[in-house]
């Protein structure tokens, strides 16, 4: 007995309408401007549409979705680069955060911090920490080596946890009410 | 000081787990919004192109 995985018949295109959430999400934490993202969406939606051949169905459509998103992304900010750009410089640096005073991090100052990442470091992280993807798929996705996307993501962690002040001399478990502890205990557990 | 790394590994351990729980949250808050109308419409006018197109794929 095995189980069916892909009808046969099944026309890729047909399925492109489910992966829009996924693609809107990933273009959003790229270009973090929701109009924009929006027109990326819809540039990847055309294109993928006309290319659709070039898709083998063996494989994951998001994937292949997300790489067709940020190829389109980041040729078209080669383009606007004189822009202002700085990634991890002295804007970012400004919009650094203090941490929440229960601990927990506020929503609003965690977006704000990873807002003011670089476009690279927000991708890999969005790819491996929250949508999923492995890191040999994100790989795959950035035409990267495994390890230049694990140590990438990595950076972007230490930077993110700076902007946050979780790092660097402060001790944010220090002075931590209930909740907080509860989260830090939680996520330690989590790791053995 | 072999407590001390572990001390240490652990609070990375528990940074790392925040940082990415909260990934998690900014992501599916932007997966759960509602998608724009233009997208829709978008696959509609393609799918309707393709059916009654003869033209196109050279």
């Amino acid at each position: 007995m095995i189980a069916v995985v892909v009808p046969p018949s099944a026309d890729p295109r047909d399925r492109l309408a489910g992966s829009i959430p996924k693609l809107r999400a990933f273009a959003i934490s790229l270009a973090r401007d929701s109009s924009r993202a929006d027109d990326l969406v819809q540039e990847t939606i055309l294109k993928a549409w006309s290319n659709i051949e070039k898709f083998d169905p063996a494989t994951n459509l998001d994937a292949w979705l997300f790489t067709i998103l940020r190829n389109t992304f980041y040729s078209s900010l080669r383009k606007t680069r004189r822009e202002v750009q700085d990634s991890d410089g002295a804007h970012a640096a400004t919009l650094s955060v203090k941490p929440a005073h229960d601990g927990r991090l506020a929503m609003q100052e965690f977006q704000k911090a990873f807002d003011a990442l670089s476009p690279e470091h927000r991708e890999v992280l969005i790819l491996v920490g929250a949508s999923g993807f492995s890191c040999e798929e994100a790989a795959g996705m950035m035409g990267v080596a495994i390890g230049t996307v694990k140590s990438r993501a990595s950076r972007a962690r230490k930077r993110l946890a700076e902007l946050l002040h979780l790092e660097d001399g402060e001790d944010m478990f220090s002075g931590t009410d209930g909740a907080t502890q509860a989260v830090v205990l939680r996520s330690a557990a989590a790791g053995f | 000081m072999t407590k001390d790394k572990d001390e240490d590994a652990t609070r990375r351990q528990a940074i790392r787990e925040q940082i990415d729980e909260n990934l998690k949250r900014v992501y599916t808050a932007t997966l759960n919004e509602e998608l724009p109308d233009r997208f829709r419409d978008l696959l509609a006018q393609l799918k309707g192109k393709e059916g009654s197109g003869t033209g196109g794929s050279a």
